[in-house]
């Protein structure tokens, strides 16, 4: 058994057994038991942490209604959603990795929201907080989701980028071309609810993988703890550099504990594919290059994605999937591709022109600044991406945007010549 | 490849290198491995107490203490590591030594002649925790609300100088707020991680509040960093009023918790039982703001300070700067000592240090004046 330990299926099983062997004894709080065991593998196993905390079944003393929180001054998908028959049928549970309902939504709880940007309010500590908390995720997934139904519909995953057409822009208007998405390991526990030995297994898992990565792609792992002044310097130089979150959004789901440990950047010698290790995810993955080749980045993104994936395959890993809600990230706004393919495009007149919002909306497409979300746009510059994420593959996602894109720069070329644009009609958005 | 499922201690021990703080000294990796698997009857871990600690590595001048309680029963369980953690924050508090406990404010000497001319205004504050609920770090929704309907209760029921009225913190009126805020009674959301990391934040400001008498010289916060925090204060230099109505609106307190069946968390090695190891014991902080400009600038400043057994902070509170030379002095002991003495010293050593700024308003030398420790 040992020796194939790393068999996914009966890995999981085995963890599985223990897991649930080893909630009830604890529940029993019969640590004598264990330590009668001795130095067994049976033991390693029954010993492992138990998360208890404020909700768990060991210790509610008072009844679902005194629990529920008051969400009368909140917007958020969560606070929309979680009516009081929903906690107390909720409340009382726990995944196998003892993660509850209450740590689940503790940051829709601490952050009310914006009466005009409205955050999902809830994050999932682990794959199985998507089915042990469907009755509360299912609805908030297809209120974000603009009405994918995780109860019936299926989401396709497609990373063939040979599908793409037209996937170069002009570069006179496309400064940029980025394509990010995450990926988490299947088997340990997700950054709200992770132990540090998790998180270090994630760092030591995908830094190991990238390792083996040839060719374009061979590149090097900058640990957050230990790099030095100098590659600090240079990674903030590069843009690549990312910071201990400051969001109370993620530092209220716990996504800061322990900071530094085990977070780190790795990214290849040609600095166009970055890989981030456990900050919001277990890793963010981002293709990109200057000018508009987006084709060129979507080509190296699915590239190293299957590359990388291949090799945490080789060590018998595997990332989070299933066929209901597609790769399984953090935060439910990830669910499905989790990809956001963008540009930074220059479109100082359409940007002026008050047809502007509509046009993104009809194209499902969105605008940020060029600082990420909530900045500003600077010089007529605007980071342009796909407004969806689950319920499409990679592959229409990247054409929508490709399409979009394409659209959005003719209008530009038009208003310069004095002619006039047209509002597109809305595309279909479940293909 | 099973090195990484079985050894726990390793895998799990955080890294500490770069920390300062009394946790990080105390936590071995041996340590570690002995707490980590141990829980209270709450579900209070190891990881949780030090969370804060991990979070916060500390800063090269000021140490913190690094972990909390969760519970009562956090201090028992977790004793290997809160003891000598008790013991490097409060002068070598020793496992078997026992705290005593003062709160008759008649044994205080003195104490209502300090010179107006520079004691601005004289404060004492404590914590309380309601024994049968967990701790601001770990507490749920309904524990706190719990917590709040007897505070409620408790406080509403005080009459005489004491009677007063609640303020909820999630249902205050504009006008209400803006009142409190100029009082200087509003507390806020806690921003410091030292708070925030420890999770005594979460659901703000759910079963929050603030109760004040009617004179306003009686304060009581509800959930903030600590179950209760009690305050008595008032302007000018009666500290000797100040400490009366401080130990006899506490009893009062106190008396009708235990009708309640919901003493506060106590006992004889560690006195009244908070949430940070640093309030053990009285949890007390007497304190004035007092003008010492001469004083303040004179070389032997922190020396008579530190015999005193006297702190020094800015008067926006710890770690502010003080401004035109009025500084807030207070006790540095909380543990091993009791409420009447830590009190006395404060009485004593601001008495002592305004002689000292008189006579070197008249240009004369205070060295015959400093003292032994205390």
């Amino acid at each position: 058994l040992l020796k194939h330990v790393r068999n996914i299926s009966r890995h999981r099983t085995f963890l599985n057994m223990i897991h649930s062997f080893s909630r009830i004894l604890s529940s029993k709080r019969n640590i004598g038991i264990l330590s009668l065991m001795g130095g067994s593998v049976a033991a390693g196993f029954l010993l492992q942490r138990e998360h208890a905390s404020a909700g768990s079944p060991l210790r509610r003393r008072y009844p679902a209604s005194s629990e529920y929180p008051d969400l009368r001054q909140h917007n958020n998908c969560m606070a929309s959603n979680l009516t009081p028959a929903i906690y107390a049928k909720l409340c009382d549970k726990t995944t196998p990795n003892g993660y509850t309902l209450d740590q689940a939504i503790q940051t829709g709880v601490d952050n009310p929201g914006h009466p005009f940007i409205k955050t999902v309010g809830m994050v999932a500590g682990d794959e199985e907080s998507y089915e042990v908390f469907a009755d509360l995720l299912d609805p908030i997934i297809k209120e974000r989701h603009n009405g994918y139904d995780p109860c019936v519909m299926k989401h396709p995953t497609d990373l063939d980028s040979s599908k793409i057409h037209s996937g170069q822009f002009d570069d006179r208007y496309v400064l940029s071309s980025r394509v990010r998405t995450g990926r988490s390991i299947r088997g340990l526990s997700l950054p709200p609810a992770c132990t540090r030995a998790e998180r270090r297994e994630v760092e030591r898992v995908v830094v190991d993988a990238l390792a083996g990565l040839k060719g374009d792609l061979t590149g090097r792992y900058y640990s957050l703890t230990q790099m030095t002044e100098k590659e600090q310097q240079q990674l903030i130089d590069d843009h690549f550099l990312f910071d201990k979150p400051v969001s109370p959004l993620l530092t209220c789901a716990g996504m800061a504990r322990d900071w530094p440990d085990a977070r780190g950047i790795w990214h290849n010698n040609e600095k166009t594919f970055l890989i981030w290790i456990n900050e919001e995810d277990h890793t963010r993955v981002i293709s990109m290059e200057k000018g508009g080749n987006m084709k060129r980045v979507f080509d190296r993104f699915c590239r190293g994605l299957k590359e990388v994936e291949r090799l945490i395959q080789e060590r018998g890993w595997e990332f989070m999937w299933n066929e209901r809600l597609g790769y399984i990230l953090t935060c439910p706004s990830n669910l499905g591709t989790g990809l956001r393919a963008g540009v930074h495009v220059k479109l100082p007149l359409l940007s002026k022109d008050p047809r502007f919002s509509k046009i993104l909306d009809n194209l499902r497409l969105q605008k940020r600044g060029t600082g990420g979300v909530d900045t500003a746009a600077v010089g007529g510059v605007f980071d342009i991406s796909n407004l969806d994420r689950l319920g499409q593959s990679e592959v229409q996602l990247v054409q929508t945007v490709v399409d979009g894109v394409n659209y959005l720069i003719e209008c530009e070329k038009r208003l310069e010549r004095g002619q006039d644009i047209k509002v597109p009609p809305p595309i279909k958005q479940f293909k | 490849d099973t090195k990484g499922l079985f050894e726990f201690v390793e895998e799990e021990y955080p890294d500490l290198s770069k920390h300062n703080n009394h946790m990080a000294k105390v936590l071995t990796k041996e340590l570690y491995g002995k707490l980590r698997d141990k829980q209270t009857s709450s579900g209070y871990t190891l990881d949780d107490v030090i969370q804060t600690g991990i979070d916060n590595p500390g800063h090269p001048f000021i140490m913190t203490v690094g972990c909390v309680a969760g519970d009562e029963e956090s201090y028992e369980v977790f004793k290997d590591l809160l003891d000598p953690v008790i013991s490097d924050r409060h002068g070598g508090y020793k496992p078997t030594d026992k705290h005593k406990t003062d709160l008759n404010f008649e044994n205080l000497k003195g104490g209502d002649d300090l010179d107006p001319n520079y004691v601005l205004s004289s404060r004492v504050r404590t914590g309380r925790s309601i024994k049968g609920y967990t701790l601001p770090p770990h507490n749920s929704r309904g524990e706190r609300r719990a917590i709040e309907k007897l505070s409620i209760e408790a406080l509403t029921s005080l009459e005489g100088e004491f009677k007063g009225k609640y303020y909820p913190l999630k249902s205050m009126t504009d006008a209400e707020q803006e009142q409190l805020i100029n009082d200087h009674f509003l507390f806020d959301k806690p921003v410091s991680p030292l708070l925030t990391c420890a999770g005594m934040a979460r659901d703000w400001p759910d079963g929050r509040g603030i109760w004040h008498n009617d004179d306003k010289t009686f304060l009581v916060w509800v959930n903030e960093e600590d179950h209760l925090r009690v305050i008595s204060m008032q302007k000018g230099g009666n500290m000797r009023e100040v400490f009366r109505r401080f130990c006899v609106g506490l009893q009062k307190i106190e008396e009708i918790f235990k009708k309640h069946n919901h003493g506060f968390m106590w006992n004889e090695h560690l006195g009244y039982i908070l949430t940070c190891p640093s309030n053990l014991g009285t949890g007390l902080r007497g304190g004035v703001h007092v003008k010492l400009p001469k004083l303040s600038t004179h070389a032997k400043f922190e020396e008579i300070l530190t015999r005193l057994r006297l702190q020094k902070r800015g008067t926006g509170g710890v770690d502010t700067a003080s401004v035109g030379g009025v500084f807030d002095i207070s006790n540095a002991d909380r543990l091993g000592s009791s409420e009447v003495e830590q009190v006395q010293l404060v009485v004593d050593g601001v008495k002592l240090m305004v002689e000292m700024e008189k006579k070197l308003e008249k240009g004369e030398a205070i060295d015959s004046m400093i003292p032994a420790q205390k």
